[in-house]
């Protein structure tokens, strides 16, 4: 069941079409990558959904309600540009961030104190913001996102100045809050960290939604018969087959990326095998960067 | 939603928690009292004695100059060289030199000498002794008595009385209500300016920290901009609060000190710079005082002042809010500030002016525009302004603020998420019409 809907969403600004009839459909419990270069309208379809600013066509459903600034309550957002009140205490920071969302002080109180504890923070509560490194910073702010629990999360680029410590903290937090219920909206331009966490993924490009579904689904959809081939022997092109690049590994091999038009993986090997004595044959699966570099640039992907 | 009373509660909050704030707040009511006692102590105390030779060579000045707390007058008869000679010597610090008059409707050669550049009001004070001595004998000669003299003087207090519509009189003091209005006036100019500042640097602050996003995210723009103009209102009206408090605290305990060390009560009414033989027959200074104030209409005064300190501050801080969002830092925000500002100091330089007539056209307006009115209106209303127009005046700044703290929202919700846009009056106008 989708958690959350955006039906044919357009917003311009002056002249500027920042979002042309971009429709999504984000399930429960998922962790959904929104993908696309600066400036595709990533952030614009954020500020929609947290109903910052306004779209000019389309709705928003949030399990089947249009979305109202009380629904809003339901969503953890944290933006790209993001900070805080340096001179303010941490803990009553996240404390004025928690009742902004509606949370009553006592219970927000117990869990920034759990929250703090889980991220190593629990010495800080009355730091100011001025005397935390910006890691230590990032983790606050983070903190102030999941505290009211919401049921979606929205994530513009998590990881930017993180260390990589920080970073795998961050991202098993985000793990354990999608198999405690909650969905999560990952906008970000690092695939590396796609690859790992997303299930779902959409790539807007140019204000406009180029593709979207299931992680693997979209691969499969990507793969286009090439193959890693590591062998012995001479491998001459033929009708069947291309050889895109060869190298030599260090045992002496061959090792080649070979692109087929046929359909079935078993008639290439048997063709290769007639000519040289293979080592190891692996279908090449395009990565989420090789995918979203091709859509992006309206490359060929190879 | 009552998310605004969050933020009107941190405003507030860390602003008054703030060592600066606490500081000011304590220190200003001292300074405040510390300069006025220090004025009161200054002319109070007997100025440096100055001892002055008089040499009459006309005789007619024998019992002209008399010593008094800071003058020492010495009547000589040794010849000008030597006298000038104790001028020059630093014995003395000044020497009046009066030759033999001949004509007395021509009085030449009149000298008074001095060790470098004598003040203004001792060469005046002199010179009208001088005068009047004239005149007097002049007059003597022309046949009149001493006695009929003495009776030619007369000493005006002109008593001014309010007259109302109503036939009521009232006694008025135009001085009084200059001061009481003055005040007034420039303590809501002074905290228009300081509070609205604050606001706009608040929402600079929130800017450029990148917290912007975050806060509104759950909560209206609208709201954020009126919790921290309300907020910071707050926070203003507890330090004029505290300022009254602790500055009549601070005076009182001041002038009972005074009061206390004055042996009597001539001296503490020279205390308070009234001469008691100065005063007119039956009129007791500090009775004066009292009917002075007493014709000012003090619940509608402070009444005016509450609703205009309050109401212009709400009036500019929406913009000085709308000029925050609409920048990225402190330095940026001069070109905008500089038509906020325009009108108040114009405010403000009005009121020479507006003081000669209060009730005059130009009053009359200046106290009817709403980004004029807090300053000029508080300083008309001491001097009794019909309630008509004072109502307008009122109603026309509420109509004043709704439409500025409109328009500053309109440039507000576009102008916090906006980051490095290079922003001029054309890029502001269109935020304002764009649509949410």
């Amino acid at each position: 069941m989708s958690l959350l809907v955006a039906e044919n969403i357009s917003k311009a600004y002056n002249t500027h079409q920042a979002l042309n009839n971009v429709s999504l459909s984000i399930p429960e419990k998922s962790i959904f990558g929104l993908l696309g270069p600066n400036g595709a309208g990533k952030t614009t379809l954020i500020r929609i959904i947290t109903q910052i600013i306004e779209q000019d066509q389309g709705r928003i459903l949030l399990n089947g309600e249009g979305m109202t600034t009380h629904l809003v309550r339901k969503i953890g957002y944290l933006p790209e540009e993001r900070g805080l009140y340096k001179k303010m205490k941490v803990g009553e920071q996240l404390l004025y961030l928690a009742r902004l969302k509606g949370l009553e002080r006592s219970e927000a109180v117990k869990r920034i104190k759990s929250w703090l504890n889980k991220l190593e923070l629990s010495d800080w509560w009355n730091k100011t913001i001025e005397d935390l490194s910006k890691g230590m910073a990032q983790k606050v702010q983070f903190i102030a996102t999941v505290l009211h629990e919401p049921t979606l999360i929205i994530l513009d680029e998590p990881f930017s100045g993180f260390d990589p410590v920080n970073a795998d903290l961050i991202k098993n937090e985000i793990l354990e809050l999608r198999d405690n219920g909650a969905t999560i909206i990952f906008s970000t331009h690092r695939m590396e960290s796609v690859e790992e966490l997303c299930d779902h993924i959409a790539l807007i490009n140019k204000s406009e939604k180029i593709l979207d579904g299931k992680k693997l689904d979209v691969k499969e959809k990507f793969k286009d018969g090439t193959y890693l081939v590591e062998y012995h022997g001479a491998l001459e092109e033929n009708g069947h087959y291309k050889v895109l690049s060869h190298h030599v590994t260090e045992r002496g091999l061959s090792h080649s990326v070979v692109k087929t038009s046929l359909k079935d993986p078993n008639e290439l090997l048997r063709s290769l095998i007639e000519k040289v004595e293979i080592h190891s044959f692996v279908e090449k699966f395009p990565s989420i960067n090789e995918i979203f570099i091709s859509q992006v640039k309206g490359e060929v992907y190879e | 939603m009552n998310n605004i009373g969050l933020i009107i509660g941190r405003e507030y909050l860390t602003r008054v928690k703030k060592k600066s704030f606490i500081i000011m707040t304590f220190l200003a009511p001292l300074l405040f009292v510390g300069i006025f006692g220090l004025i009161g102590w200054i002319s109070n105390r007997s100025v440096d004695r100055k001892t002055i030779e008089v040499l009459d060579e006309s005789g007619l000045f024998g019992e002209t100059f008399v010593s008094d707390d800071s003058r020492t007058f010495v009547y000589t008869n040794v010849s000008l060289d030597s006298a000038k000679n104790h001028v020059g010597k630093g014995e003395i610090n000044g020497l009046i030199y009066v030759p033999k008059l001949d004509n007395l409707d021509n009085p030449n050669g009149i000298s008074f000498y001095a060790p470098g550049n004598p003040s203004i009001r001792l060469v005046n004070s002199i010179q009208k002794k001088i005068k009047a001595k004239i005149e007097d004998v002049k007059l003597l000669r022309s046949g009149l008595t001493q006695e009929m003299l003495d009776g030619l003087k007369s000493k005006v207090n002109v008593h001014s009385i309010n007259l109302s519509s109503t036939g009521e009189e009232k006694d008025s003091s135009s001085d009084t209500a200059t001061a009481v209005g003055y005040i007034a006036a420039f303590m809501i100019y002074m905290f228009i300016f300081i509070y609205g500042a604050q606001c706009m640097r608040g929402v600079i602050e929130e800017k450029t920290n990148r917290i912007i996003e975050v806060i509104i995210a759950s909560v209206r723009p609208f709201n954020l901009m009126m919790g921290k103009v309300l907020g910071i209102a707050a926070v203003g009206l507890t330090q004029l609060a505290m300022w009254i408090v602790l500055t009549s605290v601070l005076g009182s305990v001041g002038v009972s000190i005074l009061a206390a060390r004055a042996e009597s009560t001539k001296e503490l009414k020279e205390v308070l710079n009234q001469k008691p033989e100065e005063m007119p027959i039956g009129e007791d200074p500090s009775e004066m005082i009292f009917k002075a104030v007493g014709a000012i209409n003090i619940p509608l005064t402070l009444g005016a002042f509450i609703f205009y300190f309050i109401g212009g501050y709400l009036l500019y801080s929406a913009l000085f809010a709308a000029v925050g969002s609409a920048v990225d830092s402190d330095a940026d925000a001069q070109q905008f500030m500089l038509p906020i500002t325009i009108p108040l100091i114009a405010a403000i330089a009005s009121l020479t002016v507006v003081l000669m007539e209060p009730n005059g056209s130009f009053a009359f307006w200046m106290s009817m525009i709403p980004l004029t009115s807090p300053v000029v209106m508080m300083v008309r209303v001491p001097f009794g302004v019909p309630i008509w127009e004072l109502l307008l005046s009122m109603a026309l700044l509420v109509g004043g603020f709704i439409l500025t703290i409109w328009i500053a929202s309109r440039i507000y919700r576009i102008g916090i998420l906006m980051h490095g846009t290079k922003v001029n009056y054309k890029v502001l106008a269109r935020w304002f019409m764009m649509k949410n």
